[in-house]
C-alpha cells in the first residue's frame, strides 16, 4: 500500500518523540504540585547538545563512540515496522516481531559495550544492572504479545505482508485487535496491556525500576551507564531514549485503543492521543511510586511474566 | 456472562499468585479475605441451576466466614505475635512466582486428565481448583511462619470449594454446612495454637519447631 | 439408639466444660463410659434400626470399631480416674528441660475426652461419606487439645505438626470425596446419593478415572490420619508427648476410626471392580509403613515413640493384610482388635513407669520389675504380646495374614512381612528386656515419687494396674479362643470388606 498515510508512524515518532519526557516530567511537576520544566525542554536540550563538542577520554575505543549511533540507528529502523495501532508499519513482514525486539536487544548491547569500555566501575556496574532486567524483561514481552498475537481477530484491511504457515507480523496483529475482540476476550488483553507496561518501565528506566532524576552513581542504572558521554554523543543516546519510550508507548496504546477504522489518519492520531496519555499515566505512576529495592525487581518482573504467562494459558486454554 | 466468570477466574489466579508472592503477612490474610468473598460468589454469578433461597444463604455464609471471620481470627491472631513480615522462607519469592506460573501449566495439564463427564460453565474452572489446591500446598511446605501455614490450610480448602462449584453441588446442605463448621472449627484452633507457640517460644517460626526427632 | 450412642458423650462432653474439677468430671467421665459400654453390649443383641434415611447405620465393620473404641475408652476411664487424681494440678517442672508448666485445666481435659468418645462413634456409625469426613474432622480437632495437656514446648510442638499435617491430609480427602461425587453424577443432574449402599449397588456405572482418583485421594487424606508411611511424621511426635491415657485412646482407637474410612471407599472400588488396582496400593503402603516403623524402632531412644512407631507398623499390617485379600481380611481385622487391645495396654504401663521415673529414656531406664513388679510383668508381657508371640492374640491374625501371603504364592511380600517383623522383635527385645531387668536406676531423686504410688498390689495404686491387666488377659484369652460372637462379626466384617 503506497499510501502517505503508512509515512504517519515514523515522521510521527521522529518528531513528537521528544515530547513525550516532557509531558512525563510536567505531570510529575503537577502532581507535585511545582510548576516544572517546559514541555519542550528536550528539544532545546538536544539543539544545545548538537551544537557542542565531544569529549573522549583516551582509555576509549572505537566501541565508546560506535555505541550512540549504533543505538540511535537500531531503534528508528525499528520505528519503520512499528505499527501505530491501525496503521501498519512502512516496512512490515512477516516475523518482524521478533525483529523489532532484537534489534532493541542490539541497541542494548551497544550501549553496554560503550559503557565498560570506559573502564569505570560505576559504568560497569550500571551495564551489568541493565542487563539483568531485559532478561527478565524480555520474556514478559515476547510472552505477552504472543498472547496478543494468539488473541487478535483477521486483519480486514491490512492485506500486504502474506500470513506464513500462520506468523503475522505484528501490523497485521495489531490491525487485528477490534472492538470485538475486546468484547471476547478483553480479560487476556487487559494482562497483557499490564505485563507490558510494567516492561515498558523496565526498559525505559522509569520509576519503580529506576529513578530519572537521581543523582547518586550507585542508586542508577541507565543513567550512569551513558555518564561519560558528552555533545552530540549524548544528544543521540538522549533521543534514542525518547524514541523507544515512544516504541513502548505506541505498543500499549496500540493495543489499548481499539480504534480500527478505514480511514488510516483517524487510526494513526488516536494512537498518538493514546500515546500522550500514556506519557500522562506514567508520569502519574512515578508520581505515586517510590522506587522499588534492586533486590525486589526481579521479583516485579517476575510478577510482569506471570501475568504474561497467564494471558497466553487464558488464550490458549480458555 | 462469559466475560464475567472469566474476569472472576483471572482475579482469583491473580489472588493465589499475590500470596505466593506477598512477604507482609497482613496482605496475605488480605489476599485469602478477597479469595474468600469472590469464591462466595461464584455460585451466585455462574451457577448453572436457578437461585435458590438455599444456593444464596449458603454463598452469604460463605462470603461471611470465608471473607470475614477468618482473616479476623488471623489478624488478631497476628497482631498477639507481633510478627509483621515472612523473611527467608524455604523457596523465595521470585522462584515462588515461577513455580506457581508452572504450578498452573500442571493444574491445567491435570484437568485435561480428567475430563468432565457432563458440560461445566467453563473450562478453567477446574483448572482454577487444582490451581488453588496446589499453591495452598506449597504455601504450607514452602514457609516458616505458622500464620502463613494456616492460610495455605485455607487457600488449599479455598480450592476444594472450587472444585465443587464445577457440578451443581448435590451435597445436602447438612455436609455443606459441616464442612464450613470444620473450617472454622480449624482456624480457630488453630490461631489458638498459634497464640499458645508465641507464649511459649517468643516466635512463630514452624521450622524452628524441631525439638522433637527421631 | 444411635442417637444415643453419639448424643451421650458429646451432651455430657459440653457438660463437663461447666464443671468444677474435682470429683465430678471424673465421676461423670466414668459414668458416660460405662453407659456407653453398657449400650455397645446391647448394640451386640439387638441390631439397632438405621436412622436417618440410613445416613447412620450399624454394619459389621462399624460394629466391630464400635466395640473396641468404647472398650478401650472403658479402660483408660477407669485409668484417668487415678491419673487425674494424682496430677499436680500447680505450676510443676518438666522432667526433661527442667522448664516450668502447668497442666490444661482438668473441666477441659474431660470435656474434650468426652467429645472425642462421641466424635469417634460417629464415624463408626455413618454411611454417607461426606459426613464420615465431617466426623473425621472433628476427631482432629477435639483430640488436639488432648495431646497439648501438659502445656510445655515438646507437646505444643506436637500439637502444631498434629493439627497441621492432619488438617492438609484430610482436606485432601475432602477432595476425594467431591472426586467421588462426579464419578456417581450422570447427565450433570441424576446423581447417586453417596451413601456406601447406594455406591456399592450402583457401583459398575461409576465413572473409573474418577473413582480411581477418588480412592487415592481419599486413601492418602485417611492414610495421613491412621498413620502410614510416609504420611506419619505427627505419629510419634503427638503419641509421645501427649499423656499416656489419651496415647492409648489415639493409638487404639483413632487409628482405627480412620482405617475404617479407609475401608468404606476400599469398598466402593472392589465393588466396581477395581480392588485389584486397590489392593496393590494397599500392600504397597503396608509394606513401606512397615519398613519405617522397622526403621525407626531399632536403637530408639524414647519408649513412648517406639510403642508409636510399633502403632505405624501395624496399621502399616492392617493395611497388607486387606491388601492381600481373601483369608488376610479376616486376620486384618482380629489384628485390629488384638492391636488395640494390647497397645492400649503398653501405653498405660508406660504412663505408670513414667509416673515414677519421670523418664521417657530406654537408656537410662532399669529394673523395672523391681521397682514396679505389677507393671513389669505389664511390661514384658505387652512387648511379647505386640510383637506376636503366641499364646497372644497377634500371633494368630499375623499369622493369618502371613498364610493368605503364601497361599497366593506371594513370596516378595510374605518374606519382606516376616524379616520386618523379625527386625522389630530384635529391636524391641532389647529396649523391652533392658528397660525390665537389671538393678532399679534412673530414678529421679528420693522423695520424688507421687503421691497416691503406695499401697495395694504390690507398690501401685489399683487404678493404674487393673486396666492394663484386664487388657492384657483379654488379649492373652483371644489368643487361645475366639468366642463365637467376635467369631461371626468379624466374618461378616471380612466378608463386607472383600474377603472371606
Amino acid at each position: 500500500m503506497t499510501d502517505l498515510s503508512l509515512l504517519l508512524g515514523p515522521i510521527s515518532a521522529l518528531v513528537f518523540a521528544p515530547l513525550i519526557p516532557g509531558i512525563i516530567n510536567r505531570t510529575k511537576a503537577v502532581a507535585a504540585g511545582r510548576t516544572g520544566q517546559p514541555l519542550l525542554q528536550l528539544y532545546a536540550d538536544l539543539l544545545r547538545l548538537f551544537r557542542k563538542g565531544a569529549v573522549y577520554s583516551r582509555t576509549t575505543s572505537w566501541v565508546f563512540t560506535a555505541g550512540p549511533a549504533a543505538g540511535l540507528s537500531c531503534i528508528a529502523v525499528s520505528l519503520t515496522m512499528l505499527p501505530m495501532g491501525g496503521v501498519p508499519g512502512a516496512m512490515a513482514f512477516t516475523g518482524d516481531l521478533i525483529v523489532m525486539v532484537y534489534l532493541m536487544g542490539l541497541s542494548r548491547f551497544f550501549t553496554a559495550a560503550a559503557a565498560m569500555d570506559t573502564g569505570s566501575a560505576f559504568e560497569g556496574m550500571g551495564a551489568s544492572r541493565e542487563v539483568q532486567f531485559s532478561v527478565l524483561a524480555e520474556p514478559a514481552l515476547l510472552v505477552g504479545l504472543a498472547a496478543v498475537a494468539l488473541a487478535a481477530g483477521p486483519a480486514g484491511l491490512f492485506d500486504a505482508a502474506p500470513v506464513v504457515n500462520g506468523f503475522r507480523s505484528l501490523s497485521e496483529i495489531y490491525s487485528g485487535l477490534t472492538l470485538s475482540v475486546w468484547a471476547n476476550d478483553g480479560a487476556i488483553l487487559l494482562l497483557a496491556a499490564a505485563a507490558l507496561f510494567i516492561v515498558a518501565l523496565t526498559e525505559n528506566c522509569r520509576i519503580p525500576v529506576d529513578d530519572p532524576t537521581t543523582h547518586l552513581e550507585l542508586t542508577m542504572i541507565h543513567e550512569v551507564m551513558v555518564l561519560d558521554h558528552s555533545g552530540p554523543d549524548f544528544g543521540m543516546i538522549l533521543y534514542a531514549a525518547a524514541l523507544k519510550l515512544w516504541f513502548f508507548l505506541a505498543l500499549l496504546s496500540g493495543l489499548l485503543i481499539p480504534v480500527r477504522s478505514e480511514n488510516l489518519w483517524i487510526n494513526g492520531i488516536s494512537t498518538i492521543i493514546g500515546i500522550f496519555f500514556l506519557a500522562v499515566g506514567v508520569g502519574l505512576v512515578e508520581s505515586m511510586m517510590a522506587r522499588l529495592r534492586l533486590l525486589r525487581i526481579p521479583q516485579l518482573l517476575a510478577g510482569a511474566l506471570s501475568l504474561a504467562a497467564l494471558a497466553l494459558v487464558l488464550v490458549l486454554w480458555g | 456472562m462469559k466475560i464475567v466468570i472469566e474476569a472472576l477466574i483471572v482475579l482469583l489466579i491473580l489472588t493465589n499468585l499475590k500470596l505466593i508472592a506477598s512477604s507482609r503477612l497482613s496482605a496475605c490474610i488480605r489476599v485469602v479475605a478477597v479469595q474468600g468473598v469472590l469464591l462466595g460468589l461464584m455460585p451466585l454469578i455462574a451457577g448453572q441451576e436457578a437461585l435458590t433461597l438455599r444456593i444464596a444463604a449458603l454463598s452469604g455464609l460463605t462470603m461471611l466466614l470465608k471473607g470475614v471471620v477468618f482473616p479476623w481470627l488471623l489478624l488478631k491472631t497476628l497482631r498477639s505475635a507481633n510478627v509483621r513480615r515472612e523473611i527467608e522462607p524455604f523457596v523465595g519469592y521470585a522462584a515462588s512466582l515461577m513455580i506457581g506460573a508452572g504450578l498452573l501449566f500442571l493444574a491445567i495439564w491435570m484437568s485435561r486428565q480428567l475430563p468432565m463427564p457432563f458440560a461445566v460453565t467453563s473450562p478453567l474452572i477446574m483448572p482454577l481448583a487444582f490451581f488453588t489446591m496446589m499453591i495452598g500446598l506449597f504455601a504450607v511446605v514452602s514457609r516458616r511462619k505458622a500464620i502463613t501455614q494456616v492460610l495455605g490450610y485455607l487457600v488449599m480448602e479455598n480450592g476444594i470449594y472450587a472444585f465443587g462449584l464445577v457440578f451443581a453441588q448435590h451435597e445436602p446442605l447438612l455436609v455443606e454446612l459441616g464442612i464450613l463448621l470444620d473450617a472454622f472449627m480449624a482456624v480457630f484452633v488453630m490461631g489458638i495454637t498459634i497464640f499458645h507457640i508465641n507464649r511459649e517460644f517468643d516466635h512463630i517460626d514452624a521450622d524452628r519447631l524441631s525439638a522433637l526427632k527421631g | 439408639m444411635i442417637f444415643l450412642l453419639i448424643g451421650v458423650p458429646v451432651l455430657a462432653g459440653i457438660v463437663a466444660f461447666f464443671i468444677r474439677p474435682g470429683w465430678m468430671p471424673r465421676l461423670l467421665l466414668l459414668a458416660v463410659a460405662v453407659t456407653h459400654a453398657g449400650l455397645t453390649v446391647s448394640v451386640w443383641m439387638v441390631q439397632p434400626a438405621p436412622v436417618l434415611d440410613g445416613w447412620l447405620l450399624l454394619d459389621a465393620p462399624g460394629q466391630l470399631f464400635l466395640s473396641i473404641t468404647s472398650l478401650l475408652f472403658l479402660m483408660v476411664s477407669i485409668y484417668a480416674v487415678g491419673y487425674l487424681a494424682r496430677e499436680d494440678w500447680g505450676s510443676r517442672q518438666d522432667f526433661k528441660e527442667g522448664l516450668l508448666f502447668t497442666n490444661a485445666r482438668e473441666s477441659v481435659f474431660v470435656c474434650c475426652l468426652l467429645l472425642f468418645l462421641g466424635t469417634m462413634t460417629l464415624v463408626t456409625v455413618s454411611q454417607h461419606f461426606g459426613l464420615l469426613w465431617v466426623a473425621v474432622e472433628a476427631t482432629t480437632l477435639v483430640s488436639a487439645p488432648l495431646i497439648y495437656f501438659h502445656r510445655h514446648v515438646r507437646s505444643l510442638e506436637a500439637t502444631w505438626k498434629y493439627i497441621m499435617i492432619c488438617s492438609v491430609g484430610i482436606a485432601l480427602a475432602l477432595l476425594g470425596n467431591f472426586f467421588l461425587a462426579v464419578a456417581a453424577t450422570f447427565n450433570g443432574q441424576e446423581h447417586i446419593p453417596m451413601l456406601l449402599e447406594n455406591l456399592m449397588d450402583n457401583a459398575s456405572a461409576l465413572h473409573a478415572p474418577w473413582l480411581k482418583s477418588a480412592f487415592i485421594f481419599m486413601l492418602v487424606g485417611y492414610g495421613t490420619k491412621m498413620g502410614l508411611a510416609p504420611l506419619h511424621t505427627w505419629l510419634p511426635d503427638a503419641h509421645s508427648e501427649s499423656p499416656s491415657l489419651v496415647s492409648a485412646l489415639l493409638s487404639g482407637a483413632l487409628l482405627n476410626c480412620a482405617f475404617l474410612a479407609v475401608l468404606r471407599i476400599y469398598q466402593v472400588c472392589a465393588a466396581a471392580g477395581m480392588d485389584a488396582y486397590g489392593r496393590s496400593l494397599l500392600v504397597g503402603f503396608g509394606l513401606f509403613s512397615m519398613l519405617i516403623a522397622a526403621t525407626f524402632i531399632v536403637r530408639q531412644i524414647d519408649f513412648k515413640r517406639m510403642l508409636a512407631y510399633s502403632s505405624v507398623e501395624h496399621m502399616g499390617i492392617l493395611s497388607l493384610g486387606v491388601g492381600l485379600g481373601a483369608g488376610g481380611v479376616y486376620g486384618a481385622m482380629l489384628h485390629a482388635v488384638n492391636h488395640s487391645l494390647t497397645k492400649a495396654m503398653l501405653f498405660l504401663a508406660a504412663g505408670n513407669i513414667i509416673a515414677v521415673y519421670r523418664s521417657k529414656s530406654t537408656r537410662e531406664i532399669r529394673g523395672v520389675f523391681s521397682v514396679l513388679p505389677m507393671t513389669g510383668v505389664l511390661w514384658v508381657g505387652g512387648f511379647l504380646a505386640i510383637t506376636g508371640s503366641p499364646p497372644f492374640g497377634l500371633f494368630v491374625s499375623e499369622l493369618l495374614i502371613l498364610k493368605a501371603a503364601l497361599d497366593q504364592g506371594r513370596w516378595g511380600v510374605a518374606i519382606a512381612y516376616l524379616a520386618l517383623l523379625s527386625v522389630i522383635f530384635i529391636g524391641m527385645a532389647a529396649i523391652f528386656c533392658r528397660m525390665a531387668q537389671g538393678h532399679a536406676s534412673g530414678l529421679p531423686a528420693a522423695g520424688a515419687t507421687p503421691r497416691g504410688f503406695k499401697t495395694t498390689l504390690f507398690n501401685e495404686p489399683l487404678l493404674s494396674v487393673l486396666p492394663p491387666l484386664a487388657l492384657g488377659v483379654l488379649t492373652l484369652v483371644l489368643g487361645l479362643y475366639i468366642p463365637e460372637g467376635l467369631h461371626r462379626i468379624l466374618e461378616l466384617a471380612a466378608a463386607a470388606v472383600g474377603g472371606f
